[in-house]
């Protein structure tokens, strides 16, 4: 099973899934990845069946501000975009713009951060603490956990350009920043649902 | 990358215990699951014996309420996730490459860090009888008995011990799954895998879809009994059953998560020893799936009386149902394979053999349960307790037990002793029957599960005394494959071919005792039982792949065992936010545990491990020391 990859015209289109083990990491990841999507439906679904139970605390129509929550989407979606950019360079074999785009996604990551953590003590200032009801305590589960998949990504991918600040792409690192940029997307769109589940239609009042 | 010979220097001046901890090799990890394993299930064994004396005569006074209640609750813990799951990741770790063709799992070093993990969560489970007694709210741990008002401190050694090890067991099980699809030998086809490795991966698929909704429910309980959280509590808005969906969305898939490597281990024995390929391969493996598909179709049904409503609970039932479908087409296969068959009836074919109609005592009486309105009548009862345990030992056990009597020479060099083995099954089965049936009856006649005691005349007087003799002779059979165990390591003859049984799958070509690499060179598979079919059609021995080559492998590392390390002192710290008059403050334990399991990962994901190659005049040396 040893991997003999052509090196002759310099590194392969695909470096990420060029060798087993790339190509071992990339399904592996994907199966975790499905883990964790039926993880976050559970907390989803814990939400759902408790938004409604405020226990005379504030509700969602009381608190949720949509500028804000706009401003916070559009940072982690162009974030996600950064992402899919970095890895166009990859695959171009641009270590320069892969690096510049990977470290562009951290930023916006840090602004979607900074943002998320002031929501939260605007809301406690509010009134909902995270034992105030079963409404507050699940929306701080539910979101708080996205954060801290946010700042785990961040810390994974920032250790990945510090690590290979000057190692240019290889097949070793390539499927690195590959299931790293994977996992920036998964937590991307569990935003979009966030987005969608618990500030639409807690403003709609759907 | 340094050469072999310099690897296998440093491997000599290792300790025995150090190779043993840093090892990444599916075959000594395979092994490692089997003890920590084995040393689990003796211990809930003896929990479940001391459960016995209690209940042997009416108002007896050998353990209290309290007690008992902390023996239930560990028992049904530690069989399912810190024994069952494990004796059966010992059998996929150990087999599973060597069936499909290749020289490891796909990631050696998640395959350890699981092992630890698991490990070191079931520790951190285990030591909570130190600390004020164990979990007392069933292994079910329903709210609000489990929640912050009534469950004392044991609940959350139960929460964080379990989420620890339920890490463990989701990595090991993505990397099984990723084993089977990428690292499969030339000519091994999904359809000619052997059903242990089909009914392996999708048990493993079944994991990552059922211990990440467990691990939820877990935090959402952890979050409720250390921080407040309101999500139980109904004054607060919280919702109580919403636990109980939590719970056997996971629970059921539990099941099958245990019971398919089982299917899979019996549809290997009992094609062995009836001297035929197995009946119906195509129909075993879509058997299988369905079976998993529908295992996700039926939690409600452990809800019926919980008063959702008739509609829910009717489309629950039907489902429910319906998986005797293709667990019947299982049975009917198993039995047609030994139709006209060449039988051999040593252990390992006993307990396969046997598992078929004692798996059926146990579909019959599910099949009953699914019933909403008679359900009613059996909730809670001893009924259901029979039933659960006809699935489990007489289905998972067994299962366990045949393999471990067939795949024994393989793994240690000899086989276990056939008299000795006879003896167990017999004691053991015999045990069984008598502990499990007469509580079908004492349910139907009214006594309540998870009760510590009853009251004389009432008719339960002679069946529970039965039922505990069972228990104690089913004991005795477990105390003689101990024995057995240690009387073959010393007197059994040392097996040399590498095909003692004469068998049918790629396991059996290689020599014994197998070398760290598996195979020197990948065999190409030019049918379902590869090696049988090299037996007839050609020299039998399996054609090889490729040209001899160097031979990549991992490194070992002390990693893995860090991180389980720094997981339990972590997870101790969180369980001291609870505890009266800690010694030290929490934040002072849970820190360095963070850091530790943190900086382990940095460490590992910072440091290229290339692994080292073993060269072809090595290689050569190393084949011909075996043969």
């Amino acid at each position: 099973m040893a991997d003999h990859v052509d090196m002759t015209k310099g590194l392969p289109s695909n470096p990420e899934k060029a060798t087993l083990e790339g190509r071992n990491k990339f399904l592996g990841f994907w199966i975790f990845l499905s883990g964790e999507t039926i993880m976050f439906a559970t907390f989803f679904g814990a939400f759902l069946g408790l938004r409604e139970g405020t226990a005379g605390g504030p509700t969602a129509e009381e608190l949720f501000q949509l500028p804000l929550v706009f401003i916070m989407t559009m940072l982690l979606l162009t974030s996600s975009l950064t992402s899919v950019l970095a890895m166009y360079a990859m695959k171009r074999n641009n270590f320069k713009a892969m690096m510049i785009w990977m470290s562009t996604t951290v930023l916006l990551g840090l602004a979607f951060l900074g943002l998320e953590i002031y929501e939260f003590v605007e809301y406690v200032h509010h009134g909902l603490g995270y034992t105030t009801s079963a409404f507050g305590s699940s929306f701080y589960t539910l979101v708080g956990l996205h954060g801290a998949h946010v700042v785990f990504g961040l810390a994974w991918i920032s250790t990945l350009l510090i690590r290979y600040a000057k190692s240019g792409i290889t097949l070793t690192n390539a499927p690195k920043f590959y299931v790293a940029s994977l996992y920036w997307h998964f937590i991307d769109v569990v935003w979009v649902f966030i987005f969608t589940v618990v500030y639409l239609m807690g403003i709609g009042g759907a | 990358m340094a050469d072999y010979s310099a690897i296998i220097k440093e491997k000599k001046d290792k300790s025995v215990l150090m190779d043993w901890l840093t090892t990444v090799d599916h075959k000594k990890l395979g092994v490692m699951y089997l003890i920590a394993g084995t040393l689990f299930f003796l211990k809930a064994g003896l929990m479940a014996v001391f459960m016995r004396i209690q209940l042997m005569f009416p108002e007896s006074n050998f353990l209290d309420g309290q007690t008992y209640n902390e023996f239930i609750t560990m028992h049904g813990t530690i069989m399912l996730f810190l024994a069952a799951t494990p004796l059966l990741f010992a059998f996929m770790n150990y087999i599973i490459p060597l069936q499909i063709g290749a020289r490891d799992v796909a990631f050696p070093f998640v395959n350890a860090l699981g092992f630890w993990i698991f490990f070191f969560g079931g520790l951190l489970l285990s030591v909570s009888w130190f600390f004020g007694g164990a979990p007392d709210a069933g292994w079910t741990a329903y709210v609000p008995l489990s929640a912050g008002d009534y469950g004392h401190l044991g609940m959350d050694f139960y929460v964080i011990g379990l989420q620890i090890s339920g890490i463990g067991t989701l990595i090991s099980a993505i990397n099984f799954i990723v084993t089977i699809v990428n690292m499969r030998a030339p000519g091994m086809t999904m359809m000619r895998m052997p059903l242990f490795c089909w009914t392996s991966l999708v048990t493993s698929l079944l994991i990552v879809f059922a211990f990440t909704p467990l691990a939820a429910g877990l935090a959402l309980l952890m979050l409720d009994r250390l921080f407040g959280a309101q999500f139980f509590s109904p004054d607060s808005g919280g919702n109580a059953v919403l636990w109980q969906h939590i719970f056997w969305i996971f629970g059921h898939p539990e099941v099958y998560i245990l019971v398919l490597p089982a299917f899979g281990i019996i549809s290997e024995v009992i094609p062995a020893f009836s001297r035929k390929r197995l009946f119906g391969y195509t129909a075993m493996v879509f058997a299988t799936l369905i079976i998993a598909f529908l295992g996700f179709m039926v939690w409600v049904h452990h809800m019926f009386t919980v008063g959702i409503g008739p509609v829910t609970n009717s489309v629950f039932a039907i489902a429910t149902m319906a998986i005797g479908i293709p667990t019947g087409i299982k049975i009917f296969n198993w039995l047609f394979t030994m139709w006209g068959g060449k039988l051999t009836f040593n252990t390992a074919m006993l307990c396969a053999s046997s598992f078929v109609p004692t798996f059926v005592l146990g579909g019959v009486t599910g099949v009953m349960l699914s019933m909403v309105p008679v359900d009613y009548l059996y909730h809670d009862t001893y009924f259901v307790v029979a039933h659960f345990h006809y699935i489990i030992v007489g289905g998972i056990v067994l299962g366990l037990l045949a393999g471990l009597y067939y795949w024994y020479p393989k793994m240690f060099g000899h086989h276990l002793n056939e008299k000795l083995g006879m003896l167990m099954f017999w004691m053991f089965y015999i045990g069984f029957h008598m502990t499990f049936f007469v509580q079908h009856i004492l349910g139907l006649i009214g006594m309540p599960r998870r009760v510590y005691t009853y009251l004389e005349g009432q008719g339960m007087d002679t069946m529970n005394l039965i039922s505990s003799i069972g228990a104690f002779l089913m004991s005795a059979g477990i105390i003689v494959l101990v024995i057995n165990i240690v009387y073959s390591a010393l007197k059994s003859e040392r097996v040399v071919v590498s095909d003692p049984w004469d068998a049918r799958t790629l396991e059996w070509s290689t020599p014994t005792p197998i070398p760290e690499y598996n195979f020197a060179q990948v065999p190409q598979v030019r049918s379902l039982d590869p090696l049988f079919y090299e037996k007839i059609h050609g020299d039998g021995k399996m054609k090889p792949a490729e040209p001899l080559s160097d031979i990549h492998m991992p490194n070992g590392s002390i990693l893995p065992f860090i991180i389980g390390i720094g997981m339990f002192v972590w997870g101790f710290g969180m369980i001291m936010l609870n505890m009266e008059n800690a010694i030290i403050t929490p934040y002072a334990v849970i820190i360095p545990g963070f850091l530790l399991t943190f900086g382990s990962m940095l460490v590992r994901s910072i440091k290229e491990d290339h692994g080292y190659h073993i060269t072809v005049e090595e290689l050569k040396k190393l084949e011909k020391e075996v043969s």
